[in-house]
C-alpha cells in the first residue's frame, strides 16, 4: 500500500476503462442522415409543431448555413460531418409517449438500472422528479401531479410547445438567440427535445428537478433544448446528469440551455457530465459543444454548478447576464480530464445592472495526455455601478504530459467596479503527501484527500442528491487516487 | 494612397546599407508585411486596439536633412542630474554632435555604423533579426525599413559604468512623420548594462514610431532596461522588444507609460537556459483619450526559471488600458515559477480597463499564478489622510503613488526614480515629493 506512487496512479488512470459504457438495443424511429430544409420540416412535422416554430427552425438553419465553427477554443478535433448525422431518433417505433412505466421497453429500464438511476427507485425516492430523456423523446415523466398542484410546469419541451405555446414562444431564443453561435444556431434548427420548466410567481419548487440525457442510437446527434423560466420570487433547483454508452465513432452533442430568472427569482442549475470520453488512445468519445446561458432580472440569482468528467471534447461556457439591479451570478466548476480528453470550459459574467455580483470558482484537474482550459469573461458595463466580481481558477496537474491553461478576459467600463482575479497552477505537493504519510495516511489516500480538498469548494455547492454521484464520478475518473 | 501602399512603393527607393544577406532579410520582411498588412481588430491580440486612426495619417517617411538642434533644446528630455552616456537620434538620424559615447571603453555605436564595421560582422550576423517572430507584420515592417538605431554590445565580464540613454527625437515640423528605429543589444557573459529609452516628438504633428529592440543576455548577464513613454498627445508608439536569455541571466524591462495617444508595448522573452529571471513591470497613468497596451509573453522553455510581471494602471477621463499577458511553460520546463499581476484603478466613468492574464502550461511541477484586480482608492484610507490635514488631491496622489510603489521602488537608477516620482506628481496635478 505504502509503495503506491504517482506513477502507478498514472498507469491506473491510463488503463482504466469507461465503466458505464454499454449499448441498449432498442428499435428506434430514426430518420436518414443529412441536413437540409426538408429534414427540418420533417422533424417539425413529426413533432406536430405549430407553423411559427417550423419557421423559427428554418430561419435558424439559414443563419447556421452562413456560419462557421469558431476555432478560437484550445481544442483539436475533427469537426463532425453534419450531413452524416441523423437529426431525429425516437425510441420505439413511432411511439412518442408512454403513459406508465409498464409501456416502457424493459431493456431501456434495465439500462437505467445499470446506471443506478432506475425509475422505480427514483419513484420511491420521493423528492426527485425525473424527466428521463433517452435519445430524443421523453419516455417517462414522474411526479407531474405533485408539481401540478403548485402550478409548476415540468415537461418535455415538445409537449410544452403543444400545451403552452405562448410561454415557449415568448421565451425561447431570448437568452441564446439563433444567431448566437454556430452550435446554438444548429441546435435551434434541429433541436429534438429537452425539458421545459416554469415556476409560477412566488412558488418555491418543493423538489429538485432532474433530467437524465442519454445518447444511445449509433450515429445520432443529440440536440437538447432546455428552457427554465422562474417567475417573480420563485425558486427552483435543477439537476442534469449525463452518461453515454461506449461507442467508437464520435458523437456530437450540441445542446442549448436557457434560464430566465425574473424579478427576485433564483435558479440553481447543477450538471454532472460523464459522457464517454473515448478510450485511452483518444479514440471515440462524445463531442460536447454546449451553449448555456441565464438571464437575471432585478434581484434575481442564477447559480451554475458543474462537474465535468466525461466527453472527448468539451466546449461549454455556462454564462449569466446580470441585467437587473442587485442580481447575482455564480459559477462553480470542476473539470477533470484524463487520457486524451480536451476541455475548454468556463463562464461569462455580463454585469449590466447596478450592484450586481458574480463569483467564479473553477477547478481544473488534468491527467494523462489531456488538456484542460479555463476560458472566461467578466465584463462590467458602463452603467453597472458597484459591480463586484471574484474569480478563482486553479489547476492541478497530474503527470507531465498534460496541459492546464487559463485564458481569462476582463473588461471593465465602470470605475466603481471591484474585481479580483486569481489563478494558480500546481501539482500535488510532495510536502503535502509527506505530511499525510507522517500521520499514517498512505499515498493513495493522501492523493484522494488532496484532490477532494482541491475540489471541495465546488463539491459543496452540489445538491445532496448529486454530491454522492459527483464523488462517485471523481472516483471513477481518477480511480485509484480517490476513496 | 494608404500607408501600406505608400510604404511598399517607397521601399525600392531606400538604399541598403550592409551586405547582401541583410538585403535578403529586408526583402523577406517586406514580403511578410505585404501579405499581412497592418494588424486589425480581428486579430486576437489586437481585439481592443485599432490602428486605423493612426495609419490614416499621411506620414513623411523619409525626413530630408538632419535638423539643427542644440543640446540645450533637448536636455530637458534626458533624465535630470544623471551622469550617463547618451545616444541621440533626430528624425531617425544619429546625431554625433548631441550624443556622448563611451569612446573606446565599450562597444556602443549607431547600428548603421556597426553594419559597416567589420569587427562587428560576426556579432551582427549571429544576432540581428534572430528572435523577431517571423510572421509578425509590424516588426517585419521595421526590419524592412529601419536604417538606424542603437547598437550596444557589452563584452564578456564588462559592466557599463554609467547607464546609456537612448533618445529618439522627431521634429515633424511640416507634416506627420513615421519613424522606425531598430536597436540591437548584446550583453555578453557576466556583463551588465543599464539602458534608458525615450521617444519624444518636438512638434504637435502626429508621429508614428514603430520600434524594434532585440536583447540578448548571455550567461550571468544582467540587463536593466527602462522605457520612458511620455510623449506628446499626437504620438503613437509601437514598441516591439524581444529578449533572449541564457543560463543565470537576469533581464528586467520596466516602463513608465504616461503620455502619447497610443502606446503599445509588445514584449517577448524566451528563456533558453536555466536559473533565469525575467521581469516585466510597468506603471501606466493615463487621462484624456490615451491608450496603453501591454502585450507580454514569457516563454519558459527550460527548467528552473522564474518570471515576474507586475503592471499597475490608473485610468482617468476616456483613457483605456489593455493588459494581455501570456505565460507559456513548455513540457520540459519543470520547476518554473511564473508570476503575473495586473492591478488597475479606474478614475472616471468613461475609462476602460481590459485584462487578459493567460497561462498555458504543459509541465506539472510548476508554480504559476496570475492575479488581476480592478478597484478604487480606499475611502477610509483617504479619510485618514484628510483628517491629518492633507488636501483631497494630495491625499489621492499619495494613495496612487502607494498603489504603484512596488514597481517604482524597484528602479535601480536613483536619479531615474526621482524623475519618475516627479512625472507622476505632475501627471496627477500635484506639487509634492513622495519622499521627504
Amino acid at each position: 500500500m505504502a509503495k503506491y506512487t504517482e506513477n502507478e496512479l498514472k498507469k491506473e488512470l491510463e488503463t482504466q476503462e469507461y465503466k458505464y459504457g454499454f449499448y441498449t438495443d432498442i428499435e428506434s424511429d430514426t430518420i436518414p442522415p443529412g441536413l437540409n430544409e426538408d429534414t427540418i420540416r420533417l422533424i417539425s412535422k413529426k413533432k406536430n409543431e405549430p407553423e411559427w416554430l417550423t419557421e423559427w427552425r428554418l430561419d435558424a438553419f439559414r443563419i447556421w448555413q452562413e456560419m462557421e465553427m469558431p476555432d478560437w477554443a484550445k481544442l483539436d478535433f475533427k469537426e463532425p460531418d453534419y450531413q452524416a448525422i441523423s437529426y431525429y431518433s425516437a425510441p420505439g417505433k413511432g411511439g412518442p409517449k408512454y403513459k406508465s412505466l409498464d409501456e416502457v421497453d424493459p431493456e431501456l429500464l434495465n439500462t437505467f438500472e445499470r446506471l443506478g438511476i432506475s425509475l422505480e427507485e427514483q419513484k420511491r425516492l420521493a423528492g426527485v422528479a425525473m424527466d428521463v430523456v433517452m435519445d430524443s423523446t421523453s419516455v417517462a415523466t414522474t411526479f407531474q401531479d405533485t408539481l401540478a398542484e403548485k402550478g409548476i410546469i415540468f415537461c418535455p419541451i415538445s409537449e410544452a410547445v403543444q400545451k403552452y405555446p405562448e410561454l415557449v414562444r415568448k421565451y425561447i431564443g431570448t437568452v441564446v438567440p439563433k444567431t448566437d453561435n454556430f452550435q446554438a444556431a444548429l441546435n435551434s434548427a434541429v433541436f429534438s427535445d429537452g425539458s421545459f420548466c416554469y415556476i409560477p410567481k412566488g412558488v418555491k419548487c418543493p423538489m429538485e428537478l432532474s433530467t437524465y440525457f442519454r445518447i444511445n442510437q449509433a450515429g445520432t446527434g443529440q440536440f437538447e433544448r432546455t428552457l427554465v423560466i422562474a417567475d417573480k420570487d420563485s425558486y427552483v433547483s435543477y439537476l442534469e446528469g449525463c452518461t453515454a454508452p461506449m461507442r467508437d465513432e464520435n458523437q456530437l452533442h450540441a445542446a442549448v440551455v436557457e434560464l430566465i430568472a425574473l424579478e427576485g427569482a433564483e435558479i440553481k442549475y447543477s450538471t454532472i457530465q460523464n459522457w464517454y470520453p473515448g478510450d485511452k488512445d483518444g479514440k471515440g468519445g462524445v463531442y460536447n459543444l454546449v451553449t448555456k446561458r441565464g438571464l437575471c432580472e432585478k434581484n434575481a440569482k442564477i447559480s451554475w454548478t458543474q462537474v465535468e468528467t466525461g466527453s472527448a471534447v468539451t466546449w461549454k461556457y455556462p454564462s449569466c447576464i446580470l441585467k437587473g439591479d442587485n442580481s447575482v451570478g455564480e459559477f462553480y466548476s470542476i473539470a477533470v480530464t484524463n487520457n486524451h480528453q480536451q476541455a475548454d470550459t468556463g463562464t461569462k459574467m455580463e454585469h449590466l445592472g447596478k450592484n450586481t455580483k458574480s463569483t467564479i470558482i473553477s477547478k481544473g484537474i488534468s491527467a494523462g495526455y489531456s488538456h484542460n482550459t479555463y476560458r472566461g469573461l467578466v465584463s462590467i458595463g458602463r452603467n453597472a455601478e458597484n459591480a463586484r466580481n471574484f474569480t478563482e481558477c486553479d489547476s492541478l496537474l497530474l503527470g507531465d504530459k498534460c496541459g492546464a491553461h487559463t485564458f481569462p478576459y476582463i473588461d471593465i467600463k465602470n470605475k466603481t467596479a471591484q474585481l479580483e482575479h486569481e489563478a494558480t497552477t500546481s501539482k500535488i505537493g510532495e510536502d503535502q503527501i509527506f505530511y499525510c504519510n507522517q500521520r499514517g495516511i498512505d499515498i493513495e489516500k493522501a492523493i484522494a484527500l488532496i484532490v477532494n480538498g482541491f475540489g471541495k469548494e465546488v463539491l459543496n455547492k452540489l445538491p445532496m442528491e448529486f454530491a454522492i454521484e459527483a464523488q462517485k464520478l471523481l472516483e471513477i475518473t481518477l480511480e485509484g487516487s480517490v476513496g | 494612397m494608404d500607408l501600406k501602399d505608400k510604404l511598399i512603393s517607397s521601399y525600392s527607393s531606400l538604399e541598403n546599407q550592409g551586405d547582401k544577406e541583410l538585403l535578403t532579410i529586408r526583402n523577406e520582411a517586406l514580403k511578410i508585411f505585404e501579405t499581412k498588412g497592418f494588424p486589425t481588430k480581428k486579430e486576437e491580440t489586437w481585439r481592443y486596439t485599432s490602428l486605423r486612426p493612426v495609419i490614416k495619417e499621411d506620414y513623411n517617411l523619409f525626413p530630408k536633412t538632419e535638423q539643427n538642434l542644440s543640446f540645450e533644446e533637448i536636455e530637458k528630455y534626458l533624465v535630470d542630474d544623471l551622469d550617463a552616456y547618451r545616444m541621440i537620434f533626430v528624425d531617425g538620424v544619429f546625431s554625433e554632435k548631441l550624443s556622448q559615447l563611451t569612446e573606446d571603453k565599450f562597444e556602443v555605436s549607431a547600428l548603421s555604423a556597426a553594419f559597416q564595421n567589420e569587427k562587428y560582422e560576426e556579432i551582427i550576423k549571429k544576432h540581428f533579426n534572430k528572435i523577431r517572430p517571423q510572421d509578425d507584420s509590424l516588426s517585419a515592417l521595421n526590419t524592412a525599413f529601419s536604417r538606424e538605431g542603437a547598437f550596444i554590445y557589452i563584452k564578456r565580464g564588462q559592466a557599463l559604468d554609467k547607464p546609456v540613454q537612448l533618445l529618439y527625437l522627431s521634429t515633424a515640423n511640416e507634416s506627420a512623420m513615421m519613424l522606425q528605429p531598430r536597436n540591437l543589444v548584446v550583453i555578453g557573459e557576466n556583463a551588465q548594462a543599464k539602458i534608458i529609452e525615450r521617444h519624444q516628438s518636438l512638434n504637435e504633428n502626429p508621429v508614428f514610431t514603430n520600434s524594434v529592440t532585440e536583447i540578448f543576455a548571455d550567461k550571468y548577464a544582467v540587463v536593466d532596461y527602462y522605457k520612458i513613454q511620455k510623449d506628446k498627445e499626437n504620438s503613437t508608439l509601437i514598441d516591439n522588444t524581444y529578449v533572449d536569455q541564457a543560463d543565470n541571466s537576469n533581464v528586467s524591462i520596466q516602463t513608465f507609460s504616461l503620455g502619447g495617444k497610443l502606446i503599445r508595448n509588445h514584449w517577448k522573452a524566451a528563456q533558453n537556459g536555466e536559473r533565469i529571471d525575467t521581469t516585466f513591470k510597468g506603471v501606466t497613468l493615463l487621462n484624456g483619450k490615451q491608450q496603453v497596451d501591454h502585450v507580454t509573453l514569457v516563454h519558459h522553455a527550460q527548467p528552473n526559471n522564474e518570471s515576474h510581471q507586475d503592471f499597475k494602471g490608473m485610468f482617468d477621463d476616456k483613457s483605456k488600458g489593455v493588459f494581455d499577458g501570456y505565460i507559456l511553460v513548455d513540457k520540459i520546463a519543470q520547476k518554473t515559477n511564473g508570476y503575473q499581476k495586473s492591478d488597475n484603478i479606474l478614475l472616471s466613468d468613461r475609462a476602460i480597463a481590459h485584462a487578459k492574464p493567460q497561462l498555458e502550461i504543459y509541465a506539472d511541477d510548476v508554480l504559476c499564478s496570475h492575479g488581476c484586480t480592478v478597484g478604487q482608492v480606499d475611502k477610509d484610507a483617504l479619510r485618514y489622510l484628510r483628517t491629518r490635514g492633507i488636501p483631497q488631491k494630495e491625499a489621492y496622489a499619495l494613495m496612487m503613488y502607494a498603489f504603484c510603489s512596488s514597481v517604482l521602488t524597484s528602479v535601480t537608477i536613483p536619479e531615474l526614480q526621482k524623475n519618475a516620482d516627479a512625472w507622476i506628481a505632475a501627471k496627477l496635478g500635484v506639487d509634492m515629493g513622495f519622499h521627504d
